[in-house]
């Protein structure tokens, strides 16, 4: 499902603040950099009220987000629908017991970790992240929350690169995006 | 200056943000009681609360941009920055932006670390709020208000949830002022 598909006219100002940025970090990668969205406050407060008029009525008390981005997109949803935030970070940043979930990069690995006791069994869980690509990062965030008895609703990102196919590693969890860059 | 000396003595709002703060002994090494705000951000109406409570200060205070330093200073700052109508600026580690930076080094205890801004987010003459989720030394703070000075941007105030005792006697950071919620929690006070 994508915002870009449904023609919003809300996402034509979104999709044209995201900056690319060549070979970044490193050769043949275009990045897609959401820092210039963040510049502008009406098309960064309508990316976050596109995901807020989707999941506000849909009895989410989890909002996960993905270090870090996904705490710049993540915290003010949670804030707006009335849900725990709960960030999900790279290894050895949060403080107390932890679980965590192992994935496969490019080239290596990496590693997610969530705070045990922050999601109860059964919570309805929504993950934001900025942007899905192989969708690698997503399914470890997606794992950790199922571990502990939660249902992740959806998964919701800013940005996807479909070529990538990282729509079909979500374990058939639906994916909303609001734009598409091909 | 602490919120409570500063309008908000007594506000209900405050000791429910406090005891919403976890204290985790010895991270990241041994004897740091370190002040874990997750736990803050499970409380729904004490995360808005703490919000508001910065909405509230700089609504009307003209601020055109808030800068968030990593990472935690990304779960206040971005929802401050879209209620007050700012951009939200990060403000990062090496090597994350991926336009053109600029950086800023700072001391650490052992060592040093660098802070980086995009060029170009900030103009000149833009008054800006910084948050972080606590301040300690003040040294990732004042490395963050010489980013933003060397662009030509006019910081109005430093915003933490937190603030170490060794903040409370000095007058700001760098000169500049600074905004806390609350004081450290002491291990024994947590249920």
């Amino acid at each position: 499902m994508s915002a870009d598909k449904d023609e919003d006219p809300r996402v034509s100002g979104i999709k044209s603040k995201i900056r690319v940025v060549p070979d970044f970090p490193k050769p043949g990668i275009m990045f897609q950099d959401i820092t210039t969205l963040l510049l502008d406050s009406k098309a960064f407060k309508d990316a976050v009220d596109l995901f807020v008029e989707r999941y506000k009525d849909r009895n989410i008390s989890v909002v996960a987000g993905i270090e870090a981005r996904g705490f710049i997109f993540g915290s003010p949803i949670a804030l707006a629908i009335g849900a725990k935030f709960v960030p999900l970070r790279k290894p050895g940043k949060l403080p107390g017991e932890v679980i965590s979930e192992d994935y496969v990069l490019e080239y290596g690995k990496d590693c997610l970790q969530m705070h045990v006791g922050a999601v109860q069994p059964e919570e309805r869980a929504l993950v934001v992240d900025d942007l899905i690509a192989t969708g690698g990062t997503l399914c470890a965030a997606m794992t950790l929350l199922e571990r502990v008895g939660a249902k992740v609703v959806e998964c919701a990102c800013v940005i996807e690169l479909p070529d990538l196919k990282g729509r079909e590693r979500l374990k058939g969890k639906p994916l909303y995006v609001l734009v598409e860059s091909h | 200056m602490f919120a409570a000396e500063n309008g908000l003595k007594g506000d209900p709002r405050l000791q429910a943000i406090s005891r919403a703060i976890r204290v985790v002994p010895d991270f990241p090494k041994p004897g740091i009681m370190f002040q874990d705000i997750t736990t803050l951000l499970l409380d729904h109406k004490a995360f808005k609360d703490t919000v508001d409570i910065f909405v509230d200060r700089y609504r009307d205070m003209d601020v055109s941009v808030v800068a968030g330093v990593e990472a935690r200073g990304f779960m206040f700052g971005p929802a401050i920055a879209l209620a007050i109508g700012a951009k939200f600026v990060p403000l990062r580690k090496p090597r994350k932006l991926p336009g053109e930076v600029i950086s800023e080094s700072y001391v650490l205890e052992y060592g040093t670390d660098c802070l980086e801004m995009h060029v170009g987010a900030v103009e000149p003459g833009e008054r800006v709020i910084v948050i972080d989720d606590l301040v300690a030394t003040g040294g990732t703070l004042s490395a963050a208000i010489k980013l933003l000075e060397r662009v030509g941007a006019e910081v109005v105030e430093c915003a933490c949830v937190i603030g170490l005792p060794e903040v409370k006697d000095r007058c700001g950071i760098k000169g500049k002022p600074l905004y806390i919620l609350v004081e450290p929690r002491l291990l024994d006070e947590c249920c």
